[in-house]
């Protein structure tokens, strides 16, 4: 005969070391099994939208980049594309490169932010997440040689990047890409056919795809349901149109395949930056436009890239004036957590952990 | 087939045949509809053979001191085509505006965060509170007579 238990509503967060930072999830539980779930956030609000309204449009740059923290670079690569958009320029070709080498980088670094958190949660206590971090540790040193900064880089502009690589940059990313396959390579040996893994992750929390696509879904955990769709391919911007990728999908959409897909991404966005690397040229990296940038008044642009987590999209308004009118930021983190409700009612509270994990939130963009 | 951006105009027109005219007005790149046609509006444009808007990319709310836009980024995956919807509401006091929660899931949070940030009320939706702020806090912050 079956015990009765009792429902019994729990808060695991805010300050839980398996949120991903100052996140609540208010779950009401039948014995292990999730009855109800409702997200809190807004513990990180820090008003993002109205700061750019007080902001030039270059100093903002320094704002996205506290976004998503641990993917600065291609927050700027939002912000910059949108502002270019308002402006109607174009980066000079040695700059478009540029930012899509950095952002590339900054995609594998996510990633391996990703995938490392995802398996901690799943309970592999630290050897694989030091795998990422080893891999991550020498991105950022690329960084610091860019511009100085390892996480809030802030190293793009409006009209292309505020620096050139220094010339001992490009023999250190060539190693980097040359130690990058057995790297990730041993981590895949390590867990892409663990059992452990496999019997955790497959077949949990199923996101299927009209799901996904009616709750706006996007990136890795909308591709992992079974829709090859890449903004970076769709509306190419800055050197995606030049260069050859593929866009992994998956089928079932479960943690497993969430876990997956990010993986085959990070050697995509090798092959993406080995091909810029071969491609770039000699030339100016950022177009000479005035220091304090005035849209035409009435104007609108949504700038949007595939980021790390999603589609990521700044829409700005101008009045005219030296700041955006408007400074709206869809972002993915927090549009992805529409789906926490179907994911995790039925599923039990090991479960939670994981899928959470599996969607890869970052609180910096879900409260702004 | 190349990913475009379907017209204000092409849009209106559409609109204007298939429903009560719900049109305002468009420009180059969006359509004003009135206000209470939002949802049959919104329900239109997911169904429609030739439009098929499935997916909902983001609801931005901007503060124009005499009137409030709140703008629908849509897209389409399988006719390859983006569009922009756009609902003027006039006034600062208790505004209003049909959710399209029933229609796009994906409206969720973000209709929360037009709520909280701008003080737009989504009528329909199910759990209309705030959601970065707090249960109490007083105003709407990206308002511009917020300071």
């Amino acid at each position: 005969m079956p015990i009765r238990t009792e429902p019994m509503t729990v808060n695991v967060g805010p300050q839980h070391p398996s949120t991903h930072g100052v996140f609540r999830l208010r779950v009401t539980f039948d014995g292990e099994e999730i009855l109800e779930v409702e997200p809190v956030f807004g513990y990180l609000h820090r008003g993002t939208e109205k700061l750019a309204e007080e902001r030039s449009y270059v100093q903002i740059v320094t704002l996205t980049d506290r976004l998503d923290y641990v993917s600065s670079m291609i927050n700027n690569q939002a912000y910059c594309l949108a502002v270019e958009k308002l402006l109607e320029v174009e980066p000079p070709d040695r700059g478009k490169y540029l930012r899509t080498i950095a952002a590339e980088l900054q995609r594998i670094a996510s990633h391996l932010m990703g995938v490392g958190f995802f398996l901690q949660d799943l309970g592999t206590l630290g050897t694989p997440l030091m795998y990422c971090f080893r891999t991550r540790e020498k991105i950022l040193d690329l960084f610091e040689m860019l511009c100085g900064a390892r996480i809030t880089v802030s190293y793009l502009r409006p009209g292309g990047v505020f620096a050139d690589a220094p010339e001992d940059f490009w023999p250190a990313l060539d190693q980097f890409l040359k130690d990058l396959p057995s790297e990730i390579g041993e981590l895949e040996q390590l867990i892409l056919e663990n059992e452990i893994v496999m019997v955790r992750t497959r077949g949990v929390s199923p996101l299927p795809l009209d799901v996904a696509i009616n709750s706006s879904v996007s990136g890795p955990v909308l591709r992992a349901s079974g829709l090859q769709w890449d903004w970076r391919k769709v509306e190419p911007y800055d050197a995606y149109d030049r260069v050859e990728f593929d866009v992994p999908v998956a089928q079932n959409g479960d943690n497993y395949d969430r876990f997956r897909v990010r993986m085959q991404e990070i050697h995509q966005s090798a092959r993406i930056v080995e091909q810029c690397v071969r491609q770039i040229e000699p030339g100016p990296v950022r177009l000479e436009l005035p220091l304090v940038l005035r849209p035409q008044p009435g104007k609108e642009a949504y700038g949007r890239v595939e980021a790390s987590k999603g589609e990521l999209a700044f829409y700005l308004f101008s009045d005219g004036g030296i700041s955006p009118y408007r400074c709206k930021i869809r972002s993915p983190s927090l549009i992805n957590l529409t789906v926490t409700e179907h994911l995790l009612v039925g599923w039990k509270l090991a479960d939670m952990i994981v899928t959470l994990g599996s969607i890869d939130i970052n609180m910096g963009e879900v409260d702004r | 087939m190349a990913f475009q951006a379907i017209t204000g105009q092409a849009l209106a027109e559409r609109l204007n045949e298939a429903l009560d005219s719900p049109v305002d007005r468009w420009d180059g790149d969006a359509v004003w509809v009135q206000p209470s046609s939002v949802e049959q509006v919104a329900r239109f444009l997911k169904d429609d053979e030739g439009l098929d808007f499935q997916y909902l990319n983001a609801i931005s709310a901007v503060d124009f001191i005499d009137c409030f836009d709140v703008i629908y980024h849509l897209t389409s995956f399988r006719r390859q085509h983006k569009a922009v919807v756009k609902a003027r509401l006039y006034g600062r006091e208790s505004l209003a505006l049909p959710s399209v929660y029933s229609v796009w899931r994906g409206a969720d949070l973000q209709e929360r965060e037009v709520w909280d940030l701008m003080g737009i009320h989504f009528q329909g939706h199910p759990n209309m509170k705030r959601i970065m702020l707090w249960e109490g806090f007083d105003g709407h912050p990206l308002r511009k007579d917020y300071l």
